[in-house]
């Protein structure tokens, strides 16, 4: 029993980093209708920020939270300046060209800055100082739960229940969801809608970097190539459901997450990326749009 | 109050409004009528500035309006009705409204308006808290509106309002037309293809095809043009 509900939490912190990622995903296409294949990158940079602020603190004889919190803050605050600057530059003066156009620009947009970091760090892996501090109560349950994965689990909680709040109660976040169902008749109630837009990619760079700390700190090692790697998981995490459904990239990041993680615990841990995928094609073959996605598209 | 001078529009290469020149007086109904496709969207999304003009000027409270982003436009006080309704599927019947007097900062004047557009329509009130999509055809006409009126605007703009309502429906939206008129003296520019009752809500009208003006006139005398008549009224 002991042994499933360890799974059960690992899966459960897989899940919370997947779909802190995967918002990103599902939002920016509510609005835009883009896959922003630069997204991943995002959450690298977070990463990388949070390490290149620790190590400066930790130097200068800073220590225990206030280097945590430091960290977080200029992480959140330089990915969502890249989230914005990315879709100035790669995607907003294609706003008016086909579909494919600004894909292939988020693709590019990807692999420079994978390469960019490659070339202005490292190629290697750097260890990642573990920045979450060791909760006492969680001792008792450490053998299921370590401190680390309780704190993954809370913030990510934490964060979702902020940007609930935020898209239903907020004047912008009903801006938001009024643009994502009709762009054009929002502009017509006066809605800036490239504002918008901009704040989407904002969040959602945010929600990334929150993720690449997190799990930097878990795993404990990064490299310039953890983007990609998160962000196709948490990409298939959004389309498995519902690409654009906000609760929909929320439930299929924790499926995913726990699919991985018994999969590696009962079968072996090679075989995780078979059932996280097969599992993908599973749920497109009978529902194509998705757990919660709209089966149909209202837009003219 | 609002002019349009020479507006030449296109779609790519294909040139939809021909030289078009209007004018629409302060406290003024008139109305567009014209066949399926003769360009009257196409007026009112030049005017919105969603599908700006390419050439030509148009005026509102002699400030021009092409060169503004369509948000910008809205802060000038036009609001629309658009075609098809468009209201937001998933936003409740209140959140509609509030999307409406989006750019309002003024709580109390909202929640005043809120109340009058209540009154105008009471099922909107039993239906507040419904999604958008789930109202009828009707009850969307009511909502769409009622959310162009929660800007308070300076002018309205009504896309075929009437378009797919059943009958007691149809009076009901043009009743509700000439009292927005009569009481807040708010102009307004509706495009129609039910001719016949938009000639007699409105004071003067105008008749496109393919996207040029080809008469115009006080509503009266167009009601009675023969060419108008047997094109568009079927008497």
């Amino acid at each position: 029993m002991d042994y499933f509900l360890e799974l059960f939490i690992g899966g459960l912190t897989r899940g919370s980093i997947y779909a802190l990622i995967a918002l990103g995903y599902t939002m920016v296409y509510g609005i835009i209708e883009l896959i922003n294949f630069a997204h991943g990158e995002i959450y690298m940079i977070g990463a990388f920020t949070a390490l290149i602020v620790a190590t400066i603190l930790t130097m200068s004889g800073m220590s225990g939270v206030s280097v945590l919190v430091l960290a977080f803050l200029v992480a959140v605050l330089y990915s969502s300046c890249y989230g914005f600057t990315v879709e100035k530059i790669a995607y907003k003066p294609l706003r008016g060209a086909s579909r494919l156009s600004p894909l292939i620009s988020a693709i590019g947009m990807s692999i420079f800055l994978q390469n960019y970091v490659m070339l202005a760090q490292t190629s290697d892996f750097l260890p990642f100082p573990n920045l979450l501090p060791e909760l006492p109560f969680m001792e008792p349950y450490a053998h299921i739960m370590g401190s680390t994965e309780f704190i993954i689990v809370t913030t990510t909680a934490v964060v979702m229940i902020l940007l609930t709040i935020l898209i239903k109660f907020t004047k912008i976040g009903k801006a938001m969801r009024a643009t994502a169902q009709d762009r054009n008749m929002a502009m017509l109630v006066g809605v800036n809608v490239n504002r918008v837009i901009s704040t989407t990619f904002i969040i959602g760079s945010a929600l990334a970097a929150v993720g690449g700390v997190l799990i930097a700190s878990h795993i404990g090692r990064i490299n310039f190539y953890i983007g990609f790697i998160a962000g196709i998981k948490a990409f298939t995490a959004a389309v498995l459901g519902g690409i654009g459904s906000i609760p929909g990239a929320v439930l299929g990041s924790l499926i995913l997450g726990w699919t991985e993680s018994f999969a590696t615990g009962y079968v072996s841990s090679d075989y995780e990326d078979v059932f996280a995928f097969a599992l993908l094609v599973l749920i497109l073959i009978f529902r194509p749009s998705g757990l919660l996605g709209r089966s149909t598209t209202q837009k003219v | 109050m609002l002019e349009l001078r020479n507006v030449q529009t296109y779609y790519g290469n294909i040139q939809a409004l021909k030289d078009v020149n209007m004018i629409l007086r302060e406290g003024e109904i008139i109305t567009l009528i014209g066949a399926n496709g003769a360009g009257k969207t196409t007026t009112l999304m030049s005017i919105s500035g969603i599908v700006p003009p390419r050439s030509g000027e148009i005026l509102f409270m002699n400030r021009p309006l092409t060169q503004l982003s369509p948000d910008a436009i809205v802060a000038l006080g036009l609001s629309q009705v658009p075609e098809g309704r468009r209201i937001f599927p998933n936003l409740t019947v209140t959140e509609n409204l509030d999307m409406g007097a989006f750019l309002r900062r003024d709580k109390d004047g909202i929640r005043k308006d809120l109340e009058y557009v209540f009154d105008l329509f009471p099922i909107l009130a039993q239906r507040r808290h419904q999604p958008g999509g789930t109202l009828s055809g009707g009850e969307q006409q009511m909502l769409a509106i009622s959310r162009a009126l929660m800007a308070r605007p300076r002018l309205l703009l009504m896309d075929e309002p009437s378009l797919g309502l059943a009958p007691m429906y149809v009076k009901l939206i043009f009743d509700i037309i000439r009292k927005i008129n009569q009481e807040n003296g708010t102009p307004i520019f509706l495009v129609e293809q039910n001719a016949h009752m938009a000639l007699r809500v409105a004071h003067r009208g105008y008749v496109m095809e393919n996207g040029r003006i080809t008469l115009e006139g006080t509503a009266d005398s167009l009601l009675h043009n023969e060419d108008v008549k047997r094109a568009y009224i079927g008497a």
